[in-house]
């Protein structure tokens, strides 16, 4: 006993009681949760003490109440009469719907002109490098203004709509396209869409098991497409074409029928495109010139065309340095969507934290559940993201 | 007889390889493909950019006072000509406008300072003009001290912009630094509190937080004390930034060897120690280059503040808009006004960033 | 030592308490008042190239602050947008509210609010295209809006179209000044707002002649300073206030003849004007308080046909804002 504590002592000497590490942490951390707690319990007790000293109403009990005002485009159905709560999720999938197709179109255009600056051709380089530096040193707001109010606004009135084979038509009010009308029986078209990607995704893995295996390369691409495009065509032509198409038609004040793509949801898409690829470009530059010139000269002393290098050695290695950047550049485009208010795209943040916000007059519930939903949303992408990174990382053996 | 061998001239590389015409063939017309880019763009550039100039130089109005006077096809320049006070100084007393052109040339000058003072007196300097800068400038903006008070609903234009941006990035700084140190603490609760501070005010849009700053924040208060709203709009943008000044250092603490902490446990340095004199200043010192092109991030979105009422410039050319002596529509001129200043100073910005960058990676590079 | 300085300024910089149960003592103490108005809405708050502000409803602080620190000037103006105007009155960053604020029922009781009178009487109309010959909102039938986002005219336009069956399309905006430009390019075929920002907004046309207003008034948005509840004597100095001023225009009292007036005119001039009488006395005022109104400000007439009026760009003809006795319903109640 003597002796073992003697041993231990020797090493290092005892300090007091209050400076050993553990304790000091253990004490740091107590004060700052008490810190943090009083902080909290004073925030909210002022809070309460205000709200009921000029009578706002707390609680959730709005989100049931009609709304009263129009919602200009909504994925579910939405009249003047439904619950405020119906306008969240209608401002939500605005939201979704923007960031999603303008995260695909920023990726693309990111990496085309990422690839541009790069170009051989000098005038292609340089006009990629304006397009970088003019995009991303103005404003986003700004860019909204421009696309919608500078660009878009140009275009011929209802009446004077510019009109292709008479079923498409392109005005002020945004693209008129005819709309495919499923009658019965379409359901199995549907489901062999289903089938068929399912058939592709087996497919493929049993491509790369056997390129694994055997070396035998399998023309994957075309053959996924083939199947995804002929299978449900194959089965909407058994089933005897249940479809029909609706041409938009000029009646009264606007377009009747087909489908209308609104002029907010594509200057809303291209600002947001635009900018946060000149953003992805950078990135995708970084990447490619990460990737050393060894590889390119090693592929190409094998014989593998230039198509196949980019595609088997350039890209593959260009991505890891590519993905995490990008993980934070969607972020922040599903963050900029936001900025939808200032034209008029009715997002979560125009809908519900405009509108509704003003209607009911509970800001504190309001904002806190708009900033909540846009955290979980980053936080999923943010997984997502990740997942692939670590997908794609340089497995060291 | 002389022996010594003379090499006759040599000669000129063939025509077909130097020159402008070579420089095309190569670079321009390579290949159809290219050849097909090339004639593209080339279309677009001589269709668009001739009419553009037309309508901002040579059919521009720029003389005058009045809307009246805007009577030729191209830009009504009279109009930024007539507001550029306000756009730059919002309403600030016209007399008293020196004070902020002294904070700003103050700016220029501690940053400045920062690439020309000798090496063993940029670090001193440079820390005693953080600390000091501010308090100057806001004694020049603000008043008090035998100077005339001016209200902070007086400060405007595109001054505020750059004073939004520098304040948000020194307040960031600190609660950055302490944010991305717990991070990467040991004590649960702590990494805990940082990690959900970085990651909420990371992962929302900076309208909700200014939106929180504007009608949520003054109910935090006891009844009776209010904030001012300049101070709120400053709170939001700093939290906002603070969360991603906190990445950027964690990228920097992140890329400090663990033989460096090591060492300097070893030598019996404890934890604020290490970090002050070891770890902090090799992080900071690579993490300069994000830390710019955040300030540029949030030099932009200065112009947010607008939403919540604040007269930085965007809000300024908006309100210009709405004078009744200015009901013409103005817009373009005015939008395209505020767009040319903030791509002058941010890609000046990111071109500094870039130097800096350049200027820094003789340091650790170690291949 | 730096450190206490800095925290001393900012403290002095960012923090102003204020007992809010007697508004007129700080206001008073201060020297001024502290009055929020809109961003920018012409004829009614604006900017001048100068940082000046002018306007109807900047008219109402102007008077406020003429009657309670005898000088117009001393106003200090806090532009609010339309989501934070309440909670900056509620918290005292302000001491009125004139920011063309419809005066509802909900408003002035759920809010803590009290709505001090009636400044303009508005009521939301439609502008539409001349081309589409239109003469009546029925027949818009199909088409689309642009409105304004926040405003209570989102509501009343839902409630018009589904009073009447008829569908419609809404494209809303976040200013008004966006809302033109929506309807400018074509985006929608008829513009909603206020009557009042109507005439403004098609003075900023580049075709004003293009487009008409339609004789249709489908609510009632009677416009007014607030103060908060609960400061009762406050509330009766704005309320008096913005009734003096159109006492002065019923009694012919004009910022040049009111000097004259208050010696020699009629009694109820006379009282208006404080020289007979001990009105401001009862308010907590100088007995001059009407006096300063009117001479430094003007009447309600001058000061709308100034701002709103004839005399400005808007040319508002006056309609229901013009005194009882000549059409409108403006009337304010017995100064005695």
């Amino acid at each position: 006993m003597q002796t073992n504590k003697s041993k231990n002592s020797s090493a290092t000497p005892k300090a007091a009681f209050y400076n050993r590490a553990e304790v000091r942490s253990v004490i740091f951390q107590v004060i700052v949760f008490l810190g943090l707690a009083y902080f909290f319990y004073t925030i909210y007790n002022n809070t309460m003490t205000n709200m009921e000293a000029r009578g706002i109403r707390t609680g959730f009990g709005f989100m049931s109440q009609p709304a009263g005002f129009d919602i200009l485009l909504s994925l579910i159905p939405f009249e003047a009469t439904d619950s405020y709560g119906r306008t969240f999720f209608v401002g939500l999938l605005n939201t979704l719907l923007v960031s999603a197709i303008s995260i695909v179109f920023a990726t693309l255009l990111g990496f085309l002109v990422g690839v541009s600056r790069l170009s051989s051709n000098w005038l292609v380089a340089k006009v990629a490098t304006v397009f970088v530096e003019t995009f991303r040193n103005i404003p986003l707001l700004l860019q909204i203004f421009f696309w919608y109010f500078a660009v878009l606004a140009t275009l011929p009135g209802v009446r004077d709509s510019i009109s292709v084979a008479d079923s498409i038509f392109v005005n002020v009010r945004g693209l008129s396209v005819p709309k495919i009308v499923w009658s019965d029986g379409a359901s199995i078209v549907f489901y062999a869409l289903l089938a068929a990607i399912a058939g592709a995704f087996f497919l493929s893995r049993w491509a790369r098991k056997r390129q694994e295996n055997t070396g035998q390369p399998f023309p994957t691409l075309w053959a996924t497409l083939g199947l995804i495009i002929g299978l449900p065509l194959l089965t909407f032509l058994i089933a005897g074409s249940p479809a029909s198409v609706e041409v938009p038609k000029l009646e009264g004040f606007g377009f009747k029928g087909g489908m209308t793509l609104i002029p907010e949801l594509v200057a809303l898409t291209v600002a947001l495109s635009v900018y946060t690829a000149a953003f992805i470009a950078e990135a995708v530059r970084a990447g490619v010139q990460s990737v050393s010139h060894g590889q390119v000269e090693a592929a190409a002393a094998l014989g593998l065309p230039h198509a196949k290098v980019l595609r088997f050695v350039t890209i593959p290695q260009a991505l890891r340095v590519i993905v995490p950047p990008l993980n934070s550049q969607y972020q922040n485009l599903i963050k900029n969507s936001s900025l939808a208010m200032a034209i008029g795209y009715p997002d979560l943040v125009a809908v519900f934290m405009g509108s509704t916000l003003n209607q009911v007059g509970q800001a504190v519930e309001i904002v806190f559940m708009t900033m909540m939903v846009y955290l979980l949303i980053n936080l999923t992408l943010s997984m997502f993201m990740n997942w692939y990174n670590a997908r794609i990382k340089l497995v060291e053996r | 007889m002389d022996n010594t061998f003379t090499p006759i001239e040599a000669r000129k590389p063939p025509s077909s390889a130097i020159g402008p015409i070579a420089w095309m063939k190569e670079s321009l017309f390579s290949s159809p493909v290219n050849t097909l880019l090339t004639v593209f763009f080339a279309y677009i550039i001589i269709r668009f950019i001739p009419p553009v100039l037309d309508w901002a130089f040579i059919s521009a109005n720029w003389v005058g006072t009045t809307q009246d006077e805007c009577t030729k096809s191209g830009a009504c320049w009279i109009f930024i000509k007539q507001w550029s006070g306000q756009l730059l100084y919002g309403s600030y007393p016209e007399e008293l406008r020196w004070r902020v052109n002294l904070a700003l040339i103050g700016l220029v000058a501690v940053v400045v300072m920062q690439f020309f003072l000798p090496q063993h007196l940029r670090r001193r300097v440079g820390w005693v003009s953080l600390l000091v800068y501010p308090l100057i400038s806001i004694w020049l903006m603000y008043g008090g001290l035998g100077l005339e008070t001016v209200s902070t609903d007086k400060w405007g234009g595109f001054s505020l912009n750059i004073l939004l941006a520098f304040a948000g990035i020194l307040m960031s700084l600190p609660i950055g630094i302490i944010w991305a140190l717990g991070r990467q603490s040991q004590m649960p609760f702590v990494k805990v509190v940082c990690i959900s501070s970085i990651e909420l005010f990371r992962g929302v849009p900076l309208i909700t937080i200014l939106f929180m700053g504007s009608v949520m924040l003054p109910l935090f208060f006891p009844a009776g004390v209010q904030l001012d709203k300049l101070m709120r709009a400053f709170i939001a943008i700093t939290l906002f930034q603070s969360a991603y000044m906190a990445e950027v250092i964690r990228g920097g603490l992140q890329a400090i060897p663990k033989g460096q902490v090591e060492a300097a446990n070893s030598l019996g340095l404890g934890y604020w120690k290490t970090m002050r004199l070891i770890v902090l200043p090799q992080a900071l010192k690579i993490s300069i280059p994000n830390i710019v092109n955040t300030f540029i991030a949030l030099f932009k979105d200065t112009t947010l503040v607008l939403i919540i009422g604040l007269f930085e410039i965007l809000s300024t050319i908006q309100a210009a808009l709405q004078n009744s002596n200015w009901l013409g529509g103005h817009h373009i001129e005015g939008y395209v006004f505020v767009a040319f200043v903030f791509w002058v100073f941010c890609y000046t910005m990111s071109r500094i960033s870039v130097h800096i960058e350049q200027k820094l990676n003789t340091g650790h590079s170690r291949s | 030592m730096k450190k206490s300085v800095l925290f001393g300024l900012v403290t002095a910089a960012i923090f102003s308490t204020n007992v809010q149960a007697d508004t007129l003592e700080d206001v008073k103490k201060a020297g001024m008042l502290k009055c929020g108005v809109s961003t920018g809405l012409a004829g009614f708050s604006q900017k001048d190239e100068k940082g000046n502000w002018s306007g109807l409803d900047v008219d109402v602080c102007r008077g406020v602050a003429a009657a309670v620190l005898g000088d117009a000037s001393k106003v200090s103006y806090k532009p609010l947008t339309a989501k934070e105007r309440f909670t900056a009155l509620q918290s005292g960053e302000i001491d009125i509210l004139s920011r063309n604020t419809t005066w509802t029922a909900t408003r002035d009781t759920s809010l803590g609010l009290n709505f001090a009178g009636v400044v303009y009487y508005d009521g939301a109309g439609f502008m539409v295209n001349k081309k589409l010959g239109i003469d009546s909102a029925l027949k818009l039938d199909g088409a689309a809006a642009c409105i304004q986002a926040g405003t209570s005219t989102e509501l009343a336009i839902a409630d018009y179209f589904r009073e009447n069956n008829m569908k419609y399309k809404v494209v809303t905006f976040e200013t008004s000044d966006q809302t033109r430009s929506g309807f400018e390019s074509g985006r929608c075929d008829f513009l909603v707002s206020d009557q009042s920002q109507l005439y403004s907004l098609r003075i900023g046309l580049k075709d004003p002649e293009g487009a008409v207003v339609l004789p249709e008034v489908i609510s009632k948005e009677p416009l007014g300073p607030v103060v908060r509840q609960g400061d009762d004597k406050w509330f009766n100095i704005v309320k008096w206030s913005l009734n003096a001023m159109i006492e002065g225009e019923f009694q012919g009292v004009t910022s040049a003849n009111a000097d004259e007036m208050a010696k020699s005119g009629k009694p109820g001039q006379k009282r208006l004007l404080g020289s007979e009488g001990d009105l401001g006395e009862k308010l907590g005022l100088s007995a001059d308080w009407a006096h300063q109104i009117i001479k430094q400000v003007g009447n309600y007439s001058e000061s709308f046909e100034r701002n709103v009026g004839m005399g400005s760009a808007l040319k508002i003809s006056r309609g229901l804002n013009a005194q009882w006795n000549k059409g409108g319903i403006l009337y304010s109640p017995a100064m005695r």
